[in-house]
């Protein structure tokens, strides 16, 4: 609870699967001036519960205060946070990068090197991975020479190990 | 075979059962269904000249009693009118349920006539909200509105209802119970035994220990069960605003209201104890002042039934998430009575050195208009405000013995509140001495419903503050703009005139010495409001305060610096022979 410096968490809360739940959750995000980098929902395998997945930047006070707030609305069934090491998390990543016949190859060794796949195009073409959050930072340095001239991520979604 | 009903009947039959016997409210085009149906039913219909009225009756009316007020809206403008009223009970946590019209499920979405999305800008204001969809799910709406309204922290519920599905027609069936799983109130009322256990230990050990009490005690019902552990344990209270008749005034262990413009010896006395015990309170800004110089010398308690109220302003040493009566009435059994004899010396003595002042004047001043309706209503009527210099006035020299007896709007700071608010108090305790302190400013935002007073023969009191400003306003402006006026001037009004035109009784009081026969007039008037407008002293402050951002134990308008321009203490409390006599008890 000491901890002053600001980190991400990623809080996971299932909610009911209603209409207007997401407006609910983001309106008090951001009423409250939370910081949010990325919020993800999803169904879960209970048709009546939508997962969401959400990372906030901050310290210990604020991430408490982000799970007490969100706590309060009924709509909310259960909240809990994962801890570091204790869950898997990916996101998706969608980019268009230039290609023309001379640089295929290096463009297909950087995908296979981070286990991406690439759809075929005339002079570009799309490059799909999934990663955590470095590892799909990593691929895009590698990405940007080429040239990208589209860029799509998801945010994160994550599953406790055990 | 169950009975079928349309949607407007559901709606009849539901409010029946859980006892509502009265609405307020205004009729349009998308919630008539709802009104013809509340027209064949016995459910008092009180029809208001506005919307933001009826939410603030509504209001009104839960705050004076433990029932739940609900008023009634059509769509569209209808519907944005209740905003302010939502939003004030929202901050002050109010249960009430509003009933909105909306347009045929089908249009939704379409910027049909009189549509506006309500859910989503109400969605910020209330505690929860539904859009009714299919009129199977009706009733058990409602049930489960009145049940989260009234439980936990309590709050506002919106139930929006299209116009299509109040016609329609299903059967009848109001459930006995709600199972909402994402509602988790019952795990907290009780209290958690193990913080329960740790309060106890730091209050049995504390050498000079503060209770600050708020709203939540007033909203759980739980003055008595206050009144005694401060009593067995010999801990002196200080409320908050939404915290007054908490604890009675009489005592001499209350130490008056702290905050803003609170006593002098209470806030010294918050920064001098050694123990905070905050009970229903939620450490606002207007209580704490700069919040890192607030009560640095105690260790803290927070008992509060909303978890989210914990450690969100002030970090606390010792959190209790739980109803506060429950936890109270455990406390009181676990507490060792600490030794406060001494600090009770010392507040009595603060108490002395440091009373709440004023001087006389030619004109009329509001701080003695108001002890004398103290006087006249022996302590016993219930106050509803407006919001401005009067309303702390009202604060600090009505001597309130009895919980749900200021119903004022603390959190939002309402203007126009004052008057509706009375109206549904009215309603909620019909044998009540009901008064309005209004400022000629805050009244003319809902001047209007004297209408409603009237027609329904109300004999709720006003006592109108004409000083022709929005005198906090101008109090501001003096202190930190210069004296420039910008806006701070109301513009006139014949505020006898105006009653007269509602057929309300209208009194203008001018000299001192008519002071108290006005008031007893009014008290005399059973079957229609009275309105007095006392013209009083324009350029009058309220004092003590804390200025913005200044820690709240620095306060200006101190009597200190107030004694030598000739102002008298005002020993606030009825017999004031135990003023001094903290200790003694
Ligand atoms: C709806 C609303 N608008 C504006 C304000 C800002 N405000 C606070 S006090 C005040 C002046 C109140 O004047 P009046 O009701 O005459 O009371 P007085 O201070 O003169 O006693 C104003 C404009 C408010 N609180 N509420």
């Amino acid at each position: 609870m000491t901890e002053k410096n600001t980190e991400k968490h990623t809080i996971v809360c299932l909610v009911e699967n209603h209409f207007g739940v997401l407006a609910r959750v983001s309106g008090l995000i951001s009423a409250r001036g939370f910081n949010i980098e990325s919020l993800t929902v999803s169904k879960t395998e209970d048709e009546t519960l939508s997962r969401m997945t959400i990372v906030v930047e901050g310290d210990a006070a604020t991430l408490e205060q982000v799970k007490r707030q969100l706590n309060r609305l009924v709509d909310v069934v259960e909240i809990w946070e994962l801890r570091a090491g204790e869950f898997i998390d990916r996101e998706l990543l969608l980019a268009r990068v230039k290609a023309d016949d001379k640089k295929r190859e290096d463009l297909k060794n950087v995908a296979a090197k981070f286990g991406a796949k690439i759809s075929d195009g005339d002079d570009s073409v799309i490059v799909e991975a999934t990663g955590n959050r470095s590892s799909l930072d990593g691929l895009l340095e590698e990405l940007r020479p080429f040239g990208i001239t589209k860029l799509a991520r998801t945010g994160r979604v994550a599953l406790e190990r055990a | 075979m169950t009975e079928m009903l349309t949607g407007a009947q559901i709606i009849v039959q539901s409010l029946l059962k859980e006892g509502v016997d009265v609405v307020f409210g205004v009729p349009g085009g998308m919630n008539l269904p709802t009104f013809d149906a509340l027209y064949q039913s016995p459910i008092n219909v009180v029809l208001t000249a506005h919307e933001q009225g009826a939410s603030h009756m509504a209001d009104g009316y839960s705050r004076a009693n433990n029932r739940v007020g609900v008023c009634l809206a059509t769509s569209g403008p209808g519907a944005t009118n209740l905003v302010t009223g939502l939003a004030t009970a929202q901050m002050d946590s109010v249960p009430i349920i509003a009933i909105t019209g909306q347009v045929r499920s089908y249009m939704i979405g379409n910027d049909a006539f009189q549509e506006a999305d309500t859910v989503g800008i109400m969605r910020p204001v209330v505690k929860h909200s539904y859009l009714v969809k299919d009129v199977k799910d009706l009733a058990r709406t409602i049930k489960e509105a009145f049940h989260i309204a009234t439980t936990g922290r309590p709050g506002p519920v919106l139930i929006d209802v299209p116009v299509d599905i109040s016609n329609e027609k299903t059967a009848f069936e109001y459930p006995d119970s709600v199972s909402i799983r994402g509602y988790k109130i019952r795990t907290f009322e009780e209290g958690d035994d193990a913080q329960i256990k740790a309060a106890a230990e730091a209050i049995s050990k504390a050498k000079k220990p503060l209770l600050y009490t708020g709203g939540g005690v007033i909203l759980s019902g739980a003055a008595k069960e206050l009144t005694e552990f401060a009593r067995k344990n010999k801990i002196p209270v200080t409320t908050t605003l939404l915290g007054l008749g908490g604890f009675p005034e009489t005592d001499p262990l209350s130490v008056g209201m702290l905050g803003m413009h609170g006593f002098e010896y209470a806030n010294y006395s918050v920064a001098e104890c050694d123990l905070l015990i905050a009970v229903g309170a939620r450490f606002d800004d207007r209580v704490t002042g700069k919040v890192d110089e607030f009560a640095v010398k105690s260790k803290k308690i927070h008992i509060d039934v909303d978890p989210s109220q914990i450690d969100k302003t002030v970090k606390v040493d010792y959190p209790v998430v739980g109803d506060v009566k429950n936890v109270l009435k455990k406390l009181t059994k676990l507490v060792k009575a600490p030794d406060t004899k001494d600090w009770l010396v010392e507040i009595s003595k603060m108490r002395k050195d440091f009373p709440l002042v004023y001087k006389l004047r030619k004109k009329l001043l509001p701080q003695d208009i108001i002890q004398r309706i103290s006087k006249a209503t022996k302590g016993n009527a219930i106050l509803t405000t407006g919001v401005g210099q009067h309303q702390m006035w009202a604060a600090q020299f009505y001597q309130f013995n009895h919980p749900k007896s200021m119903i004022t709007s603390g959190g939002l700071g309402t203007m126009g509140y004052g008057l509706p608010a009375a109206i549904g108090a009215q309603f909620a305790r019909p044998d009540s001495c009901v008064w309005d302190i209004d400022g000629d400013g805050s009244f003319q935002m809902m001047s209007m419903e004297l209408a409603t007073a009237a027609k329904n023969r109300l004999p709720i009191k006003i006592a109108l503050m004409n000083n022709n400003q929005h005198g906090m306003v101008r109090q501001w402006q003096d202190l930190f703009y210069e004296s420039r006026y910008a806006s701070s001037v109301v513009n006139p009004l014949d505020f006898v005139k105006l009653a007269e035109a509602y057929g309300c009784v209208g009194i203008r009081v001018e000299a001192q010495d008519q002071v108290d026969a006005a008031i007893a007039k009014a008290m005399e008037i059973n079957d229609r409001p009275t309105l007095i407008e006392f013209m009083i002293e324009k350029d009058e402050n309220v004092w003590p305060m804390v200025a913005p951002g200044k820690p709240s134990h620095q306060m200006i308008g101190t009597y200190e610096s107030l004694k030598d321009n000739g102002a008298v203490a005002q020993p606030r409390r009825l017999n004031s022979e135990d003023e001094s006599d903290l200790s003694l008890s």
